[in-house]
């Protein structure tokens, strides 16, 4: 088995055990291997970065981190025991096209809480807090999906939070956004953090990889091409395909 | 035989005089569709959620099993619940032949169908957009049909409506587990089938205006739900 691509242990005195494990993790489709042999250790607290180049696989790579697809090869462990519906309980991701659903934006926040069980007046403080911290106070009774593109994604990151995940798995949560709404959607990253939570966050953006990351994995092919400290492997990268990709080359495989 | 114009007249002379006869026809007319419809939604819209949203062993052969309900022949319907309901039938002992439960009975086994199938395509088209969202938020399997029928609701209001056209306007079942008895099982339909047969046209094109009109109004209603839904963006 070989070494995991990310694993903070060596900065730590102490070492923590990994919130998340992926080893020798495949995944194929359509005959053809789109992820290829991901080993990674995730550690709690922790914001890492997964870049790379359209079709490198980084939202797949977050699927099946989340448990919503399985790996063809190799396993994914989540705190040493298997990826299973439990475990995917405690984290939750943001997908870069927010599902709204037909309903208000407070009733989107309360389904969230609902279907993990929380009722009564725990559910009512808990909404209206979310709906304070993710600055949507005034549109709770807006029917979702007529909000704008930044408003649908702050309720999709304020309908994350608000079970408090352990893990919360972001796809290009500011893709497409202005940069009021990018600010608005890094501010509720880094609150979530405060608050305890690890983050893996997908972008193409470098100045937002270098704002809230702290390692990053750079993926091309399905394969991590090079991990390290996110400013690390921004301002040195030492694989060909981060190389080409940070400075706006096209780079083909076996044909640099 | 009087002109059509003259007939006619007569026909809209006897809707604006509310006549006793007529308006207990219409609302025995509405008691069995609507009893038929809310039924057929208690049975078909979970089935069809159910069918929409999960994969399952012989779930194709459901589909298939749910789309040549949908054009059930009412006259064959009519006959089976007859055989059923008759004296010598399996459920003769409830006594209900000819009687308006029977006719609730064969139009809920039409609309049901209806209901369920256009409830799955429903279901299965707003679940392809919710499934990786629901999967993520691990959202149990009551939850997300329960869910998945409160978001689809608009669609939904426009399927019983849909079963609701089918019932009301169906008369080969009716007639055979009703019976047409005269104050007791008299609905627009076979109404309308009967006094067309006795000559008496003027009764039944009244009977034929009432049920367009009620056409017309099912048709505005599902206009109006579309359009409410769309301007609140919950379709």
């Amino acid at each position: 088995m070989s070494e995991p691509a990310i694993d903070i242990r060596a900065h730590s005195a102490v070492a923590p055990q990994p919130l998340m494990s992926a080893r020798g993790v495949c995944f194929d489709a359509g005959g053809q291997r789109l992820i290829d042999g991901v080993d990674l250790d995730v550690l709690p607290g922790r914001c890492t970065v997964i870049m790379g180049a359209n079709g490198s696989g980084k939202s797949l790579l977050l699927r099946l981190l989340h448990g919503l697809l399985t790996p063809s090869e190799g396993s994914i462990a989540w705190r040493g025991r298997p990826l299973d519906r439990a475990a995917r309980r405690e984290q939750a991701m943001v997908f870069q096209r927010p599902v709204m659903l037909r309903r208000s934006v407070a009733a989107n926040l309360r389904f969230a809480l609902s279907v993990r069980g929380v009722r009564g007046p725990e559910r009512k403080t808990r909404e209206a807090e979310t709906l304070t911290l993710a600055r949507l106070d005034g549109l709770k009774d807006r029917p979702a999906r007529v909000l704008s593109g930044g408003e649908q994604q702050r309720l999709a990151m304020a309908r994350a939070m608000i079970s408090a995940p352990k893990l919360l798995l972001l796809d290009e949560p500011t893709a497409s956004l202005d940069p009021a709404s990018t600010l608005a959607i890094e501010n509720l990253i880094a609150q979530a953090r405060e608050s305890g939570a690890t983050i893996i966050l997908v972008t193409h953006d470098a100045g937002q990889a270098r704002r809230l990351g702290d390692d990053l994995i750079f993926l091309h092919g399905g394969r991590i091409a090079e991990t390290g400290p996110v400013v690390r492997v921004l301002d040195a990268p030492r694989s060909k395909a981060a190389q080409a990709w940070l400075s706006g080359r096209l780079f083909v495989p076996n044909n640099p | 035989m009087e002109s059509f114009s003259a007939i006619l007249i007569e026909a809209i002379g006897l809707i604006l005089s509310w006549d006793a006869d007529v308006i207990e026809i219409i609302l025995l007319s509405l008691r069995v569709t609507l009893t038929a419809v809310a039924v057929s939604c208690v049975i078909g819209l979970p089935l069809g959620a159910v069918v929409g949203a999960f994969r399952f062993p012989l779930r194709t052969g459901v589909l298939v099993a749910m789309n040549t309900l949908m054009g059930l022949p009412p006259v064959v319907v009519g006959l089976m619940v007859y055989l059923m309901l008759s004296a010598s039938g399996p459920m003769g002992v409830l006594g209900l032949l000819y009687t308006p439960t029977a006719m609730i009975v064969a139009q809920t086994i039409l609309v049901t169908p209806i209901v369920a199938a256009l409830t799955r395509q429903v279901i299965e088209d707003l679940n392809g957009e919710y499934a990786e969202q629901f999967e993520s938020l691990g959202v149990g399997r009551l939850d997300r049909v329960l869910a998945l029928l409160w978001d689809a609701r608009y669609s939904l209001l426009t399927v019983a409506l849909a079963g609701f056209g089918r019932a009301v306007a169906e008369v080969g079942a009716v007639i055979i587990v009703g019976g047409n008895i005269n104050h007791v099982t008299r609905v627009m339909t076979t109404t309308i089938a009967l006094e067309t047969s006795k000559g008496n046209l003027q009764l039944a094109l009244a009977l034929g205006l009432i049920l367009l009109a009620i056409a017309v109004v099912v048709n505005g209603l599902l206009m109006a739900i579309r359009g409410t839904a769309a301007r609140a963006a919950y379709v």
